[in-house]
């Protein structure tokens, strides 16, 4: 058995980052999750991004 | 380098927002102590703007205080008078003031006094009218103009002599006390209104006026929950005027919106606004009205965010949830949330609910920009229309483009400087 599989075998502790549908998604199968509400510094814009990044 | 010079800017500013001590000092009327004041000037809160641009409610308050102030007779001669080059309109916030919903102040308005015992500076705000139709809510009917002219011809002269035999009030310290009450000092001042009667009472008791004139009085403000939010505005003005100006800093010292524009000031880029929409608040409205009937965003009182209460301070208040929506759960989150935002925790502001964290403080604009988190403000909601008052109660947030903005200003004003 692969090591992939092993981690299968056992009960998962999930952390959601970024994109909340796949937390939706493993919460309908009651699966337990902890959610991170994280997102991109300055939603991936860049110029704003520039910007900071002149501050640092 | 850059980061470390911004940094100890910050630090300091920080240092003078914790260390202020706002004080109610005495009343007075706004022509003869606000700068800059005349009997043709109108203060109005938010960032700058021309008639041509305000929103109803603007517009009627500054109907009605024409009226007031005998300057027109009706709504017709005030609307003339008002598109005019006669009056001057200027922000609340040029002047040392700062004014709830529409803001506005003319000259014959009775005004609080207070003064920042640290750093000395003053700050000014009028007395509240209590809800409903209202002056700050845009209405100018004959009961509007009638309430205004009883707060200057018995209110203010009584609660001047009841301050004069009470001395200067430490508006801080009853803040404090207000937090841990249930208070956020924004949308619901139910405690600090109380905390100031308490004070208030055996003083105004031994005022030469009448028991009839001091029942009134008494029975006015114990109908008026917000009646303390004319004090926590100036307290937060005078706490943060001290802050303004501080070279390299990147802390928010103004949030104010006039009804079509949401304005912010940064402490290292001195007096600039930096303005966008004002939002639609999400709230709860009172029976009879849809948010068609809504105005944007407006008012000076999201002074008490910025000083870190209101909004920030909504963990303090579960019952608030009641007038503008959510659960209490909602509450905590929200100032959970300006933690990330913000550049201290508050030393005296303390949340009871939270272990007594400190409330978040000093919104900090690269906070803002790189988290995208937006600072959480509580409001009133006004009719859209001039004439009508308040509809509703609620939260709502400011456009990012001004955080984007200041930050882009920031970055230009210190290449100028060849410091990057």
């Amino acid at each position: 058995m692969t090591r992939i599989n092993e981690l299968f075998q056992q009960e998962l502790k999930i952390i959601n980052m970024g994109l909340e549908s796949f937390n939706e998604n493993l919460k309908k199968q009651n699966i337990k999750t902890v959610r991170v509400d994280w997102k991109p510094p300055a939603k991936g814009n860049e110029k704003i991004i520039s910007l900071l990044d002149k501050l640092k | 380098m850059v980061q470390e010079k911004i940094e100890a800017a910050n630090k300091k500013v920080m240092e003078i927002i914790l260390n202020g001590q706002p004080t109610l000092l005495d009343i007075g009327v706004a022509e003869e102590v606000i700068p800059q004041m005349t009997k043709k000037t109108i203060l109005h809160a938010g960032p700058p703007i021309k008639w041509e641009d305000m929103s109803g409610p603007l517009r009627g308050a500054i109907i009605g205080a024409l009226i007031y102030e005998g300057l027109a007779n009706n709504e017709k001669e005030a609307v003339e008078l008002a598109s005019s080059r006669d009056i001057t309109y200027d922000p609340c916030h040029h002047h040392n003031a700062v004014g709830p919903m529409a803001g506005v102040v003319s000259s014959s308005m009775p005004v609080w006094i207070l003064q920042n015992k640290t750093y000395g500076n003053y700050s000014y705000c009028t007395l509240n009218e209590g809800l409903g139709k209202v002056l700050r809510y845009g209405a100018y009917s004959d009961e509007v103009i009638k309430r205004l002219k009883w707060m200057e011809n018995l209110l203010a002269p009584l609660l001047k002599e009841a301050l004069k035999l009470h001395g200067p009030i430490n508006l801080k310290i009853m803040i404090v006390q207000a937090l841990q009450m249930g208070d956020e000092g924004h949308n619901r001042n139910r405690a600090g209104t109380s905390l100031l009667i308490r004070e208030l009472v055996p003083f105004l008791i031994q005022t030469r006026f009448d028991n009839k004139d001091k029942v009134e009085v008494l029975q006015f403000i114990n109908n008026n929950d917000h009646f303390f939010l004319n004090l926590t505005m100036p307290a937060c003005k005078s706490t943060m005027d001290a802050a303004k100006n501080v070279e390299f800093s990147t802390i928010i010292t103004t949030m104010a919106r006039n009804g079509t524009e949401f304005g912010i000031r940064v402490s290292g880029l001195g007096d600039r606004w930096f303005t966008g929409p004002a939002g639609i608040v999400d709230g709860l409205l009172f029976p009879g009205y849809t948010a068609k009937d809504a105005n944007p965003d407006i008012g000076d009182s999201v002074i008490a965010e910025t000083a870190g209460i209101g909004g920030f301070a909504m963990a303090a208040a579960p019952a608030i949830v009641q007038f503008v929506g959510g659960t209490a759960k909602d509450a905590v989150n929200f100032t959970l949330k300006m933690y990330e935002i913000t550049a201290a925790e508050n030393n005296v502001y303390k949340i009871p609910a939270l272990d007594f964290r400190g409330t978040p403080t000093g919104i900090d604009i690269r906070k803002v920009v790189e988290t995208g988190i937006l600072p959480s403000i509580n409001t009133g909601i006004a009719h859209k229309d001039p004439g009508i008052g308040q509809v509703g109660a609620g939260l709502v947030k400011p456009p990012m483009s001004c955080f984007e903005d200041a930050l882009q200003a920031f970055v230009e004003d210190l290449e100028t400087k060849n410091l990057i």
